[in-house]
């Protein structure tokens, strides 16, 4: 109620600001595309670029035709079959990490790391979506599966996104149980997670719509409200082999776990379906029916308005190489609504650039760098992101950085303190931080431009951007003065300049995934967008930020009975 | 036959004879006069241009008038007044269209209506309506006693009794005269003497009307009846008397031939009828319908306002009319006239009639074959031409006024053809099809009435030009085109389920026949009907054939044309495929209709990293046996498509086809470089109707492009079948009525035991019967109607109860 009632006076604030003075805040471009500067780096970016769609596209075939037509014999349909179904017509689908596992484990393919996560619309309601690939080693769940399912469930969580598992997986790849099993952050964390968020109200829908055992077996048994289909999907702790060798019993999969039993005896599961098409015509139904645990969307504030300039121009302004230097604003001048941009403290503090603007009519607070950090840049950001949390705006970090200034000069001036205030600030702002890495993240430089150990709801790379301790210029100095063998450091700097790439890191999800320049806009627009969203649970101001289960006389969640 | 003039002259000179004595009785209502008498005591002093000038919409009073300078009308300065109030006894576009003329006249009108037809155009249309029954004609529309009643209660002066229903029931005329209300219609002598075949016949031939010669005597010596055929000419028609269904019918075309055929039709008839006495009539082998309307007043004048031609017919029935009749000689009209005129004076006739004529198209000759005392269906063709307004003629009539105009200032003017749009499906022998009129778009008429025609150059005042059957004007350089819509239901509407499958008449009027045919084709093109099967596209295609626009018009033309009428029908095109699976897909987007929304909507199929969002949409054709075809819609960009359209014999690929849709049923699309906006509508399927294979229980899509409606249908997945199949199977031995019918038999009992295939329940529903079968054997548990009753579609009629 309150919230929505200073939306309405902020939109009408808006309005009337544009009316006066607000054209002053339009970004100029001065960049031009024809010079030969300028397409150099454009084409340099359009290879990167190429090459990520390539990547992509392999990925989403998923474990290749042959395993595609395994699935298609059997009646059922393919992963992301089952996703486009399930999603609302015509609606946008922001996927995660889609080149997770890219290259990680060696000798073996595991696109996308065997899952699918995203989040999309669901009978008119955004959603956390989680489908097992199960043409990639039947679904089963490696290091980097989990980890990638825990993050959407962790996104999920802080969106109040309803969850639809759409399971079909074999549970833990035994040869990786070591790193998938034991660990806090690993295969009981789903269940935990599960646990919590239908406890804080966030609905947990899942559908088997194949093997789910085991521990895989906890999915469909966890949520509150699920659906198997009849004589494909199985839901059993142990299979007919175990279970004979455990007691003896000779008994086949439809009868141990099959959707009949499920769904007339054991009560396990709650709906019968046909077939694949048919669980997901149930699931949609379960969605519109999820009332008011179904959250609801955040309207924007103003009315979207498009960029003054092209996207396109993104390639040829920034490049590919993080030595060379641009200007930030031209950045963000073709990010935000109407290219508009009211910068506050620009004299101030200039390698650090920040100020409101729009994006697809959401408010958002711009923290973005146009050099090294000095302690005035950390100072400015710092006042920045008191305002933003002062004023419940959230907060967009466009990220180039190479670290705050080193040297006798920088360190008498306090930099390790103010660069402190910075990295605090970002820390406990009290709003959702987006995180966009469009060209380097080194040092510290990260942790003050809310890297992924601030929490930022999602962090975003360009295929260019790239994430390491310090540059490898730096670091190659720094190796000599440290080390006696050359060999040694040359190798190191091989392997920390692979180790910093954008595809090393989405591999293994330090991001939510890599995206391309043209498609910021957008997918920063759908990002705030959910942070906009009333969630479900979030009753009353005390816990409104909470992102961890503490008790909210909630009681527990749902119980299967 | 070359008709003679001197006939033609001689009948109206009796017209005008009989004028002179009536006139005081015309007189009569002078201080009730209305419109006319302000026009009238100018007709002495202002030259007729100049009064046309003062009253350009309304021109035949003054026309009338003007020509009446013989002094015999001049009296009836005091006309009569018309009625305040009349009473429509009859539903649909006939009673909205003499609501429209009551209403122009200032005249209250008050409507009937059955318990189904609560919502009906002509009930919201009168000024006030009551209800008489329930929706058995025989229980309402039929019942004198009730409408009697509502005239009483309502104070209706007169009953205009429309077509059909009571229209030819002298009863009913009889009835009223009795009630002291007017019958806006024929004395019930008439309807008596033109409502028997053998009377009327006796009377026109007594009348020297020509009737089909023929020979009916009970005398059936073999050589009698060949004298009789040579008296009627070859070739001639051998009929059994108690013959039908073709059976114990012959067509002799020489002498030659006549002993052989009389054998066999007496032998076959003797056989199929146990009788085999004959009659022998005149064959004609190239037959014409052709009607000519006349018009008489309560003062003995008749005038004929031409003829119409309404040969070209299915079931017996018109579908499509056009005046003047094409091909006839000015001679031949004014013949046909002198006949209609001679056979209306013969039984006193009053009103609208409409004498029928069998016209021999290789001989120019034509028989009476019967007079129809109503206003009929196809009147405004005549309208159109002579650019008159009949109801206001009949209103003028059974006011006891004379005729406002004289034969010889009664116009024929240009051409016009009236096509009726039934519901039926020409492609099953034109069986009548009921349901409800889901979605209706029609053509812009042009014209709520007939236009009015520009004013007549007075003739020369002799008795010749007073009485000449010559059409006083047959130029058309003065008329622009137009069409008019006769229509009396709206969408919604329920047809052709209680009455007549009728749903709207399309009237084409130009300055000649190809002007007035690409009128209506246009007309037709533009309309549009969702819910029951039509006869549009086929009134399209003959008003499109070129036999009929060569005016080659006869009784036979359908089965004639049969092969050009129904071409082959082709599988829909890979645009139209295109076309349907973009509006299956457009209209699922996401609502942006507020300017404000979340990027979660307006970035309609958005993804991201090279991914683009596919859509795969299924048709088939409208029959459970045909081949779905696949269609892939590619979001390339906003608004733009990449489609491919996959059948089985072959792929069609359109790249970035811009595509929306301009209201809820237009889509519009540029495919090939070709823009077009597409008429589509959906007709979902009933909802309590289980999935099945067959098309009824799935959503279907009327597309409508190029004048034709294709329809397909969105084919139902697999597990919603399945869940279908359960239902149906769970329902075993539950016969539901397939669609709203009548009872006319239960032929079991709670506790009778059925085989299965055993015959339960028959139902009909527009004359076409269907028999309900047990689909199991078991004992019948419940029975859930009776005989004679209105069930709707999906009761249950009976339950029978599996054997185990």
């Amino acid at each position: 109620m309150l919230r929505a009632l200073r939306r309405a006076t902020r939109s009408s604030l808006v309005s009337a600001r544009r009316g006066r003075a607000y054209h002053a805040s339009v970004l100029p471009s001065l960049v031009s595309p024809a010079s030969p500067e300028f397409r150099e780096k454009a084409d340099a970016m359009d290879a990167l670029v190429s090459d990520l769609e390539a990547k992509m596209s392999h990925a989403r075939l998923g474990g290749g035709p042959k395993a595609a037509e395994r699935m298609r014999s059997k009646g059922k349909k393919l992963p992301r079959e089952r996703l486009a179904l399930l999603l609302d017509p015509h609606t946008p689908f922001l996927e995660l990490s889609s080149l997770a596992a890219h290259d990680v484990y060696p000798g073996e393919f595991i696109p996308g790391a065997g899952i699918i996560t995203g989040i999309g619309r669901i009978s008119g309601r955004e959603c956390m979506v989680v489908v097992n690939d199960a043409t990639v080693k039947g679904g089963s769940y490696y290091p980097l599966t989990v980890k990638k399912h825990l993050r959407a469930q962790e996104i999920a969580r802080e969106h109040g996104l309803p969850c639809v598992y759409v399971v079909e997986s074999g549970g833990a790849a035994l040869p990786h149980q070591a790193n998938v099993f034991p660990d806090k952050e690993h295969f009981g964390r789903i269940f935990y997670n599960m646990a919590q968020m239908s406890a804080l109200g966030i609905p947990q829908i899942a559908m088997v719509h194949g093997i789910s055992v085991a521990g895989g077996a906890y999915v469909p048994a966890m949520a509150d409200e699920n659906i198997i289909v009849r004589e494909q999907g199985r839901i059993f702790l142990a299979g007919p082999p175990l279970v004979k060798a455990a007691t003896g019993e000779v008994v086949d999969e439809e009868t141990l776990g099959g959707g009949q039993m499920h769904s007339a005896e054991s009560g396990v599961t709650d709906h019968l379906a046909r077939d694949d098409e048919h669980a997901i015509a149930i699931a949609r139904g379960v969605v519109g029916d999820l009332g008011a645990a179904g959250g609801t969307a955040g309207l924007p504030s103003a009315t979207p308005e498009d960029p003054l300039y092209p996207a396109s121009e993104l390639h040829g302004i920034v490049g590919t190489d993080s030595r060379q230097a641009f200007d930030m604003r031209d950045v963000i001048a073709r990010v935000v609504d109407g290219s508009r941009f009211r910068e506050f403290k620009k004299e101030y503090g200039p390698t650090m650039i920040t100020g409101f603007a729009h994006v697809h009519g959401y408010e958002v607070g711009i923290i973005a760098n146009n050099g090294i950090l000095f302690s005035p840049s950390a100072l400015k950001a710092t006042h920045f992101i008191q305002l933003c949390s002062q004023r419940q705006i959230p907060l967009l970090f466009l990220v180039n950085v190479t670290g705050y200034m080193v040297g006798s000069k920088a360190e008498r001036g306090g930099i390790a303190k103010d660069g402190a205030k910075m990295v605090r600030a970002v820390a406990c702002a009290d709003v959702p931080k987006l995180t966009v890495i469009v060209g380097g993240s080194f040092g510290a430089g990260n942790y003050g431009m809310a890297g992924r150990a601030y929490s930022p709801r999602f962090l975003w790379m360009w295929p260019n951007a790239k994430v390491s301790v310090m540059g490898s210029g730096q670091l190659s100095q720094v190796m000599t003065t440290v080390s006696k063998d050359p060999g040694q450091h040359s190798s190191l700097k091989d392997a920390i300049e692979a180790q910093s790439t954008a595809l090393y890191s989405t591999a293994r999800l330090w991001d939510d995934g890599i995206i391309k320049p043209t498609d910021t806009r957008d997918v920063v627009g759908l990002g705030l967008a959910l942070a906009a969203r009333e969630r479900p649970g979030a009753r009353g101001h005390g816990n409104a930020g909470s992102t961890t289960w503490d008790g909210s006389n909630r009681g527990f969640g749902v119980f299967r009975m | 036959m070359i008709p003679s003039n001197r006939s033609a002259s001689h009948s109206l000179r009796r017209i005008s004879a009989a004028q002179p004595a009536l006139a005081p009785l015309a007189s009569s209502g002078k201080k009730f006069a209305r419109s006319f008498q302000s026009r009238v005591p100018a007709v002495a002093s202002v030259p007729p241009r100049a009064r046309s000038l003062v009253q350009p919409t309304t021109v035949f009073p003054a026309r009338a008038l003007a020509t009446t300078s013989s002094g015999s009308l001049s009296n009836s300065a005091s006309r009569k007044p018309h009625f305040d109030k009349i009473l429509i006894a009859n539903r649909g576009e006939i009673a909205c269209r003499v609501i429209r003329t009551a209403k122009k006249l200032g005249i209250k009108t008050v409507a009937v209506y059955s318990e189904v037809d609560v919502h009906a155009l002509h009930v919201l249309e009168a000024d006030e309506a009551y209800c008489i029954g329930p929706a058995t004609s025989s229980e309402s529309y039929l019942r004198m006693d009730k409408i009697i009643d509502v005239c009483h209660r309502s104070g209706a002066q007169a009953v205009h009794p429309g077509y059909g229903f009571l229209s030819e029931n002298a009863k009913f005329a009889e009835r009223l005269a009795e009630e002291g209300i007017v019958f806006i219609g024929p004395p019930s002598s008439a309807i008596v003497s033109m409502g028997s075949k053998s009377e009327s016949k006796n009377i026109m031939l007594a009348a020297g009307v020509p009737c089909v010669p023929g020979y009916h005597g009970t005398d059936q010596d073999p050589q009698l009846l060949f004298k009789e055929a040579e008296k009627i000419g070859f070739p001639v028609l051998i009929k059994a008397i108690h013959g039908g269904g073709g059976k114990g019918m012959r067509t002799v075309h020489s002498p030659a031939d006549f002993q052989e055929a009389l054998e066999s039709a007496q032998r076959e008839a003797r056989k199929s009828f146990g009788n085999d006495d004959v009659l022998v009539e005149k064959y004609i082998i190239r037959p014409r319908h052709v009607e000519v309307q006349v018009f008489a007043d309560t003062l003995g004048g008749v005038v004929s306002l031409w003829e119409r031609d309404c040969s070209v017919q299915r079931r017996n029935q018109k579908i499509i009319e056009e005046a003047p009749a094409p091909g006839l000689t000015p001679e031949l009209r004014a013949d046909l006239s002198t006949k209609a005129i001679a056979a209306a004076k013969a039984v006193n006739y009053v009103g609208a009639g409409t004498v029928e004529f069998i016209f021999d198209n290789d001989t120019q000759k034509f028989y009476f074959m019967e007079m129809n005392t109503r206003l009929q269906v196809e009147h405004p063709v005549t309208e159109m031409v002579t650019g008159l307004d009949l109801v206001e003629w009949q209103l003028e009539v059974a006011a006891g006024n004379p005729l406002p105009l004289l034969q010889s200032s009664i116009p024929l003017v240009g051409h016009a053809f009236e096509a009726r749009i039934y519901a039926e499906n020409p492609r099953n022998n034109f069986l009548p099809d009921s349901g409800p009129l889901l979605y209706l778009s029609t053509p812009t008429p042009t014209h709520v009435f007939a236009p009015a025609l520009p004013p007549l150059t007075p003739p020369v005042a002799s008795a010749d030009v007073l009485t000449s059957l010559v059409p006083s004007r047959e130029t058309s350089a003065s008329v622009s085109p137009s069409l008019r819509l006769e229509q009396g239901f709206a969408q919604g509407s329920q047809i052709g389920v209680f009455y007549d499958p009728m749903i709207a008449k399309l009237v084409a009027h130009g300055r000649d026949r190809t002007e007035a045919l690409r009128m209506l084709r246009k007309g037709l093109e533009e309309y549009k009907v969702v819910g029951v099967s039509t006869n549009v596209e086929f009134l399209r295609t003959l008003a499109g054939n070129d036999a009929f626009i060569a005016g080659e018009v006869e009784t036979g033309f359908i089965p004639k044309h049969f092969d050009e009428l129904f071409p082959p029908v082709s599988d829909p095109s890979p645009e139209l495929l295109a076309q349907a699976a973009l509006f299956v897909a457009l209209r699922e987007h996401p609502d942006r209709s507020s300017s404000i929304s979340t990027p979660w909507t307006s970035l309609s199929s958005r993804r991201f990293g090279g991914d683009v969002y596919e859509r795969v949409i299924t048709l088939q054709k409208d029959e459970a046996s045909a081949e779905p075809v696949t269609v892939h819609i590619k979001s390339t960009s906003p608004g733009q498509f990449d489609v491919v359209v996959q059948t089985t014999e072959s792929n069609a690929t359109y790249s970035s086809v811009p595509a929306r849709l301009i209201s809820s049923t237009t889509l519009s699309t540029t495919l090939d470089a070709v823009s077009l906006e597409t008429t589509i509508v959906s007709q979902p399927p009933p909802p309590a109707v289980p999935a099945s294979l067959s098309t009824n229980s799935m959503e279907r899509l009327h597309v409508f492009s190029g004048g034709q409606k294709t329809t397909l249908v969105l084919p139902s997945p697999k597990w919603l079948l399945s869940l279908g199949g359960d239902v149906l199977s769970a329902s075993k031995g539950a016969l539901k009525a397939p669609m709203p019918s009548l009872v006319v038999e239960v032929r079991v009992a709670v506790g009778d035991k059925v085989e299965k295939g055993q015959a339960v329940v028959v139902l009909e529903s527009m004359k076409t019967e269907t028999v309900l079968r047990a689909d199991t054997a078991g004992v019948v548990k419940a029975v859930g109607c009776k005989k004679g009753e209105m069930v709707e579609e999906g009761r249950e009629l009976v339950d029978i109860e599996e054997d185990v």
